[in-house]
């Protein structure tokens, strides 16, 4: 299974006949371990990697670290469960260190962001403090180079 | 003025230029040519191997081994031998040297005298004849083929000894082929030899890189056959470690030593920082070597299937990592499909010919490149393929 879902994750788009190859498995074997894959949630989701800049598309990425108060009865379930269904909210990450919640979000102006963090994050009473980054320029996203060419450093021919 | 040519050794001149000379000079005038011309690993050296060579360079371990390699290494390539291919060498029957070239360079000239003859199953890598020449020897190929699946078989041998043998070469796993010989294979080959005087030089510098069901068997797994043996292997193909030069021979000790005597006055020792880094490599990479050739493995499927697919005929290779298609299913020789495959898809891959006459009719094909790569350039000889209607 993990050799599936190392392919599929490299590219969504792979057609049945190569994973057959690949795996050396039948159509209908690949096609049940694809079906419990996506029954068991180990698959969240197929999406496309964008290059939204050079599409030239107006779109501004943030991440933000957050301090929370954790609850009791829920630690920091409640307020990160909270903030993972707002639409802007890319990913919502638990971390160890300085900060308890990253979060990476997006909008259509750096007005977006900004509203979102000063209106709906700040305002949750257990978010204590929030921190900020906009992104600048990204140069690897989930494994893929952005603007940056592959390199072979070897030779054409070589016996 | 000095005339070069009537001065220089003839024997160096005898030596036959590389084949594909001409394909490189054309590549690099593309330079959007996509290549599945290289017999290298496209992975990078494990970090943690690596991350060794530079420690050793910052705690100044710059100076010069014993000429046979470290003995801490020698010890590992010991255990290592054992651990995975069931040969028991101890470190005083291994000699590191300069890449599995160095080792088999010294194993040629140790052994072979001129006039020898030296038996050579074709197609292979290029460096057994020209070395074989420089030493004096005689080369004589044993071309293998298709039908075969390009394994050189018992009878071949027999065939081929006379009373002038001194050496064959056991190319297995083959470049550019792909292909094995079987423990039976061998076997009967053992058969052939037992009672001989001749030697055995067995390359396996592609032996991690065996994609069979029986396990793995080496010549030198046969007590018998030991004893004449010289076994080459190395750190370039299975730790993906091409630019560290370093390989190794193990062998009988009296010819161990004897390379050694060669090795010490052309070489000294093999480069040290290398040396060290395969110390690591030999202690943590086992797992290294098997996520690289679950990947090749994968690969191999691939291309396999699609080169068939696509109209020309690849039997399935069980080692190293090239396909050997039959090219000539087109009406091209080697040279002409490579060539215009070449000029007009902008895809570089070698014609069978450079690795001997018996490799006319066939290409090799690297698949030691990513999935994607790989499909980028299948689909561009597919395309070829179509156009020649």
């Amino acid at each position: 299974m993990d050799k599936l879902l190392n392919l599929l994750e490299n590219n969504a788009r792979i057609k049945l006949e190569d994973l057959c190859v690949l795996l050396d498995k039948s159509p209908e074997e690949v096609t049940a371990m694809m079906d419990e894959a996506l029954r068991e949630g180990l698959i969240l989701g197929y999406k496309t990697l964008i290059d939204w800049e050079k599409a030239g598309s107006t779109h501004v990425e943030a991440f933000i670290e957050l301090h929370v108060s954790p609850k009791k009865s829920h630690g920091f379930d409640e307020i990160a469960e909270t903030i993972a269904r707002y639409e802007e909210v890319d990913s919502v990450y638990l971390m160890s260190g300085s900060y308890d919640l990253l979060l990476s979000v997006h909008g259509k102006s750096f007005q977006d962001i900004a509203f979102f963090v000063a209106k709906r994050l700040s305002t949750l009473d257990d978010v204590l403090q929030t921190s900020t980054s906009f992104l600048l320029k990204a140069y690897k996203r989930q494994g893929n180079l952005v603007g940056i060419a592959e390199e072979d450093s070897r030779e054409k021919f070589f016996l | 003025m000095m005339n070069y040519d009537e001065l220089m050794s003839p024997a160096a001149k005898k030596m036959r230029p590389s084949g594909i000379r001409k394909f490189f000079d054309l590549a690099s005038e593309m330079p959007d040519c996509i290549s599945l011309g290289v017999g290298e690993p496209d992975f990078n050296t494990p970090w943690q191997i690596r991350d060794t060579a530079i420690s050793s360079l910052e705690s100044g371990k710059t100076k010069y081994t014993a000429n046979a390699g470290l003995l801490p290494l020698r010890k590992e390539i010991s255990n290592y031998l054992f651990r995975r291919f069931s040969l028991s060498y101890n470190p005083d029957e291994i000699l590191v040297t300069v890449g599995g070239s160095e080792a088999i360079d010294l194993a040629i000239r140790a052994l072979v005298s001129p006039w020898d003859e030296v038996l050579i199953p074709e197609p292979c890598f290029v460096c057994y004849e020209p070395i074989t020449t420089l030493t004096g020897g005689v080369p004589v190929s044993i071309p293998t083929s298709e039908e075969n699946g390009f394994r050189v078989t018992a009878d071949m041998i027999r065939n081929a000894i006379t009373p002038k043998t001194k050496l064959l070469i056991l190319p297995y796993p083959n470049n550019p082929t792909g292909a094995v010989l079987s423990k039976d294979e061998l076997e009967e080959i053992a058969e052939v030899l037992e009672g001989t005087d001749i030697f055995i030089l067995t390359d396996e510098i592609y032996a991690e890189l065996y994609y069979g069901d029986a396990p793995y068997f080496s010549i030198a797994n046969i007590e018998s056959m030991k004893e004449r043996t010289v076994y080459v292997n190395g750190f370039s193909k299975s730790y993906a470690m091409t630019g560290w030069r370093l390989g190794y021979a193990a062998g009988p000790q009296p010819i161990i030593d004897l390379m050694k005597k060669i090795h010490q006055s052309c070489i000294m020792c093999a480069p040290t920082m290398s040396q060290y880094a395969a110390i690591t490599a030999l202690r943590s990479g086992d797992e290294d070597i098997e996520r690289m050739r679950d990947e090749y493995n994968m690969r191999r499927r691939y291309i396999v299937k699609r080169l068939n697919a696509m109209g020309l005929p690849t039997f399935d290779p069980k080692g190293a990592f090239y396909v050997f298609p039959r090219v000539s299913v087109t009406g091209y020789s080697s040279d002409e499909f490579c060539e215009k495959l070449l000029k007009e898809k902008h895809v570089a891959i070698i014609p069978g010919n450079a690795f001997g006459n018996a490799g006319e009719g066939y290409a090799r094909i690297s698949y030691a490149y990513s999935l994607k790569h790989l499909e980028t350039a299948l689909n561009r000889m597919e395309e070829f393929l179509k156009e020649q209607h």
